[in-house]
């Protein structure tokens, strides 16, 4: 397919330094004012009855439901697992989540939970949050997690080596990833909080994308500000000119901060509004998200039942 | 000035001012938001003649409401006895600096003699100092130690029951106090709906509440129609308990009460209530659950 596109791009920019600074920064900047505004104008939409519904359960299916504590245990992962697969006990019409996200170490307690579940296992990987350990540390984390059993990988970028405007070293921190991810989704997570500026979104998005990324994705949940509607507006525009280009579709994945069945529909008009229906799966986007799920419930419940439904009756995690 | 001159020699009486014509806005998680529908209504004195527009709340903002309750419970509930009497009683200091006010308002809406309206206001006021006094006081009377056949002390003590939503009476201000001051004394924190007929004194009430020291949240105040949004209270899960002091109708208190039962809530039926007679703790009392702990007693 024209993937090789992709292939003979990534290839040409690889072999030197100045190709690919030239590349990225001939990338037209982001107008600010531009995406702020037409972020805020979208999330006026107004979504109800049926459309709400079928929006609510393609947002449940598209959670990925993430602990990612230092007071993590295997039994609260085991908790976490049984939620992923049936999120609303009391309805058995409630689709399960995309995925559950933990630490590498709790992987094995996630793939035993959800064998045969059709729930994927992400990890993360390579010194996250922070991303600052040798490469070699890096990957062999990422294949720690995948040999566990983890089919999908959230690695961060070094956003030192990026901000100092080594790309040229971020791109092949992200090939090596990918490498040593064999068969497991690659997630690569920008910290979208620490890069500044849209126009850094927008070239971090294509270098990820150049570099083998099956999804970029927002933040870590560890830096605020994480996720945003304007970040996202310029990392979809980055996977819809990516395709364009290359014929290859890339995944987009915003993550932290985002905590309101109406703050996930938003999400849900962004993607309809800037790349379309193709997107609208949980193979293209995520939500990276711990406490969305049980307010997605909620608003499930309330739309069952017709009655406003109460914290009380959901699990905390 | 020739020209001016002459103009106040025309009018010889001094100018008409025109009043401002307010329209009031609700009371929810300490702050003072227009209803989220954009609605209100025109709020007539016992005349007919227009006093000025309230909000008419929707669904949406008992939603609001519920959940600035919920949030504000934590903190409310876990303030120590005393501290949420010196709150009470600050508000009726405050109360009693807007007296002449409370009274205009009664008088206007009711239509009675100013003197009754006083007494009205005097005797709410007094009703809320009253209850304040009960806010370290109830937990001996309503609590117990328990004769146990065992080596442990037994001790049972009210605690709050949650967020509670109340029909507030169609009587003005001294009603209005009486079912809100047992709620929140205990450290439950309230949704009320006001009366629909006199919601003037209700959102000075408001005013009050937000300029003392209590946390926004603990009262939040809805006028409109209850008709339209009791049911959305009766119904929602995240209330534990509902007074239905101000639904006059038999059939709609029995339909709220259907809702209410959904998730067990406690309920308060509406009764005959005299509200210038002394209350005794029955309010207090419905609005508080019963723990009990077994402390095991040294050898």
């Amino acid at each position: 397919m024209e993937t090789h596109e992709a292939e003979r791009l990534a290839a040409e920019l690889a072999g030197s330094p100045e190709a690919l600074r030239t590349f990225l920064s001939g990338l037209p900047g982001v107008d600010q004012v531009g995406a702020e505004q037409r972020a805020a104008t979208l999330a006026t939409r107004s979504i109800k009855t049926t459309a709400k519904q079928w929006a609510l359960d393609l947002a449940v299916r598209m959670v990925d439901l993430t602990t990612l504590e230092g007071a993590d245990t295997p039994g609260k992962v085991r908790a976490l697992c049984a939620k992923a697969m049936r999120p609303d006990p009391a309805d058995p019409g409630c689709p399960p989540v995309a995925a559950v996200c933990v630490y590498p170490t709790l992987v094995p307690t996630a793939v035993a939970q959800l064998r045969g579940s059709g729930v994927h296992v992400a990890s993360v990987a390579t010194a996250f949050p922070s991303g600052q350990a040798p490469l070699a540390v890096k990957l062999d984390d990422v294949r720690a997690a995948v040999a566990a059993g983890a089919d999908e990988v959230d690695m961060v970028i070094d956003r030192g080596a990026f901000l100092a405007g080594r790309y040229e070293e971020v791109f092949r921190q992200i090939v090596a990833v990918k490498e040593a991810c064999g068969d497991a989704h690659l997630k690569v997570i920008l910290e979208t909080g620490e890069l500044v500026t849209y126009d850094n979104v927008r070239r971090a998005s294509w270098l990820a994308m150049l570099a083998g990324g099956d999804f970029i994705k927002t933040s870590t949940g560890k830096v605020a500000p994480a996720a945003t509607l304007p970040v996202t507006l310029v990392m979809l525009e980055a996977v819809r000119d990516f395709r364009d280009r290359t014929g290859r579709q890339v995944g987009v994945k915003p993550a932290g901060g985002i905590r309101t069945a109406k703050d996930a529909i938003r999400y849900l008009v962004l993607i309809n509004e800037t790349v379309g229906e193709d997107w609208l799966d949980p193979r293209w986007f995520r939500f990276g998200a711990s406490s969305l799920l049980n307010d997605l419930l909620m608003q499930r419940a309330k739309m069952a039942t017709g009655r406003y439904a109460g914290p009380d009756y959901f699990t905390l995690d | 000035m020739p020209a001016k001159q002459k103009r106040a020699d025309r009018t010889p009486d001094a100018p008409v001012r025109l009043a401002v014509r307010k329209t009031y806005k609700l009371f929810v998680g300490g702050k003072f938001p227009r209803s989220e529908s954009g609605r209100s209504y025109p709020v007539q004195g016992a005349d007919g003649g227009f006093l000025a527009n309230a909000a008419l709340a929707s669904r949406k903002d008992v939603r609001d409401a519920v959940q600035a309750a919920r949030k504000a419970f934590g903190g409310w509930s876990g303030a120590t006895a005393y501290n949420r009497g010196q709150i009470l009683y600050r508000i009726a200091e405050m109360l009693e600096g807007r007296r002449a006010q409370f009274a205009d308002e009664v008088a206007a809406g009711t239509g009675e003699p100013t003197a009754a309206a006083l007494s009205t206001v005097d005797a709410a006021i007094d009703r809320w100092v009253w209850y304040a006094g009960w806010a370290d006081k109830y937990a001996q009377v309503l609590g117990n130690a328990n004769p146990v056949a065992g080596p442990y002390f037994n001790l049972s003590s009210p605690e709050p029951t949650g967020v509670v939503g109340i029909v507030a009476p169609a009587e003005p201000l001294l009603a209005l106090v009486s079912v809100v001051a047992p709620a929140i004394v205990t450290g439950n924190t309230v949704v009320v709906l006001a009366s629909e007929r006199h919601p003037l004194p209700a959102i000075t009430l408001a005013e009050v509440l937000a300029t003392s020291d209590l946390p926004g949240g603990v009262v939040n105040l809805l006028t409109g129609s209850a008709a339209e949004t009791a049911p959305w209270l009766a119904g929602h899960a995240d209330v534990n308990a509902l007074d239905l002091a101000g639904v006059a109708d038999a059939g709609q208190a029995a339909e709220l009460e259907r809702l209410a039962a959904e998730n067990l809530k406690r309920v308060v039926r509406p009764a005959a209530d005299d509200w210038r007679a002394e209350p005794g703790l029955g309010r207090l009392a419905a609005f508080v659950e019963t723990k009990t702990v077994w402390h095991p007693r040294g050898v």
